[in-house]
């Protein structure tokens, strides 16, 4: 019998639970912000499906209703991740150790 | 490009945003970790590219937006200032949720680009995830822009509570979860939308009994939130690197809510169902006035530190709002000339995000090996000469050890209380946030400081 394909991403989901549960707890609170604004950020990935959204169709329909739903989920997607990546950076930077 | 390839391509991604995340168990490792997640991050959108194959004039439109929002993210990233860091991290997830939204009503326009089947007979399981996905994500939205007016201050954060408001939400949720049933069962574009709609108002009703200072919770639960959107969306396109992703960031968020709880001795339910801190302006003036104060100025604050050999700082939102984080530097600076030494102590729950402090003292150039966890440092202030409190009230009450009646009992407290002596800057005797008196004022080893926090810490390091 085959197994459906839903299950093996049903177990990839699962697992990266786990990862997420042991990753995260090693995180040092001093940078619970910035692991708020990355997560933030990586959480935008969904551009990858507002990409799909709209490029779909053909050349001549490109701003159909869907097409359309998916470029305004690209400028906000891109808005967090650009915006998510850079401030993470930019505080990142200011974390520093004592001058020895 | 194949499938197979691309699939290949989506897990290197979900890897490095794993290694994004494992770099920031230490300030040293971080800034790489935070490469790793833009190289997963560009790989995931240029293998979208090759996959899709389409080069046309949409590509052309893609890239065109992807650059306005690009830039109005890079602006807003170099323009806030760091005690913004709460609405900004809340106002991105909103933007997270809301493209979940999109994505998934762009899905059930046209399930044919996404490989779901067709208009009307899509495939039921790709229903439930789309059908969670958008309304997770519209949830977060709402939910997001609420925590957003809140912490901004254009909404009070006083929390909205109404009669019969938990049953409401009972029956809306209920609803939700009909409508995903009903929606599978007719694929009627009608009760889609209905579902969307729904999901809106059930965000905004969920966020509006909580109260200010339950932030770092909420915060904390809409990011666990979007993740949960995403991955919701990752089944849907059964991609790899979202589902990952989601995962993560769910568990993440999930955390962070657990830790911010446990700060406050409250269970997530008691948080979540609010009205806590209702009593904000209803505290009983009597008993108040009867009590002796001690006050001092700058200059007694100034002579206590400079002769003491250790002192502890004990920050919490109210430094935020001053902004005297640089200021407390300098002090901390002219202090540490005078050879005292000096060490900070943060409050898992102090600010309005988890982990709000130990930004706010990394920008004004604090090293992070001088700041400690309550845990680290508690045992410390036995043998402290001076604590300096500065903006954190309920947070060092020690009410919450000793009397089992208080709303706080049992939440882990900094032990101020135990140094020579405590000084205290606060503006007035107000209670905090949870309404109640906190004893340390009245304390013979308090001297309380009645300034703005940023005005008292300049004149402290004038008089030193």
């Amino acid at each position: 019998m085959e197994i459906d394909p839903f299950i093996f991403r049903l177990s990839i989901f699962i697992l990266s639970i786990f990862v997420g549960y042991y990753v995260v707890w090693s995180v040092t609170p001093s940078l619970h912000t910035p692991l708020m604004s990355v997560t933030n950020a990586i959480s935008s990935v969904i551009i990858v499906g507002a990409i799909i959204a709209a490029l779909s169709g053909t050349t001549d329909k490109i701003f159909e209703t869907s097409n359309i739903f998916g470029f305004l989920a690209i400028i906000l997607a891109a808005v967090n991740i650009f915006g998510g990546f850079l401030v993470t950076q930019r505080m990142l930077q200011m974390y520093k150790k004592k001058k020895k | 490009m194949s499938a197979n390839l691309s699939a290949l391509f989506y897990l290197i991604s979900g890897i490095l945003f794993i290694l994004a995340l494992r770099g920031l168990s230490s300030p040293e490792t971080s800034r790489q970790g935070n490469y790793f997640g833009i190289m997963g991050m560009i790989i995931s959108i240029v293998v979208t590219f090759f996959s899709v194959g389409n080069f046309g004039t949409g590509f052309v439109y893609v890239l065109i937006f992807l650059l306005i929002g690009g830039s109005i993210g890079a602006f807003i990233a170099f323009r806030i200032p760091m005690t913004a860091m709460p609405e900004l991290v809340a106002g991105f997830h909103s933007l997270v949720g809301l493209a979940a939204v999109f994505v998934a009503i762009s899905a059930f326009l046209k399930p044919d680009a996404f490989n779901l089947g067709s208009v009307g007979n899509i495939k039921l399981a790709s229903l439930i995830e789309m059908s969670l996905g958008a309304a997770i994500g519209a949830i977060t939205f709402s939910g997001s822009i609420i925590a957003f007016l809140k912490l901004r201050g254009i909404m009070s954060g006083a929390p909205i509570t109404f009669k019969g408001q938990h049953f409401i939400n009972l029956i809306l949720g209920i609803s939700v979860i009909f409508l995903i049933y009903y929606l599978c069962r007719s694929q009627s574009s009608n009760i889609f939308w209905t579902l969307v709609i729904l999901s809106f108002v059930v965000g905004v009703l969920l966020i509006i009994p909580i109260g200010g200072a339950d932030m770092p919770v909420v915060i904390s639960m809409l990011n666990s939130y979007s993740g949960w959107a995403a991955a919701g969306i990752g089944f849907t396109l059964e991609n790899t690197a979202l589902i990952i992703t989601g995962a993560l960031v769910g568990s993440s968020g999930a955390i962070l809510s657990y830790i911010m709880c446990k700060g406050m001795n409250r269970s997530f339910f008691n948080v979540i169902l609010g009205g806590w801190g209702a009593s904000d302006q209803t505290t009983d003036k009597q008993s108040k006035e009867k009590k002796p104060v001690k006050s001092g100025n700058a200059e007694d604050a100034a002579f206590l530190m400079k002769n003491a050999s250790s002192v502890i700082i004990v920050p919490g939102y109210g430094m935020a709002v001053a902004q005297a984080q640089h200021a407390l530097r300098e002090m901390v600076d002219s202090l540490k000339k005078n050879g005292v030494k000096v060490s900070y102590a943060i409050h898992p729950v102090a600010g309005r995000m988890p982990g709000h402090m130990n930004v706010l003292l990394a920008e004004a150039n604090v090293p992070y090996d001088e700041v400690f966890e309550l845990e680290e440092i508690n045992n410390d202030f036995a043998n402290c000469d001076v604590a300096y409190v500065i903006g954190a009230n309920d947070v060092t009450n020690p009410v919450a050890k000793s009397d089992p009646q208080s709303p706080i009992y049992g939440m882990p407290i900094l032990d101020v209380e135990k140094s020579k002596s405590v000084l205290f800057v606060k503006r007035s005797l107000s209670p905090g946030y949870a309404g109640i008196d906190n004893d340390l004022f009245y304390r013979d080893n308090t001297l309380m400081l009645f300034a703005d926090a940023k005005k008292m810490t300049e004149e402290i390091v004038k008089s030193l």
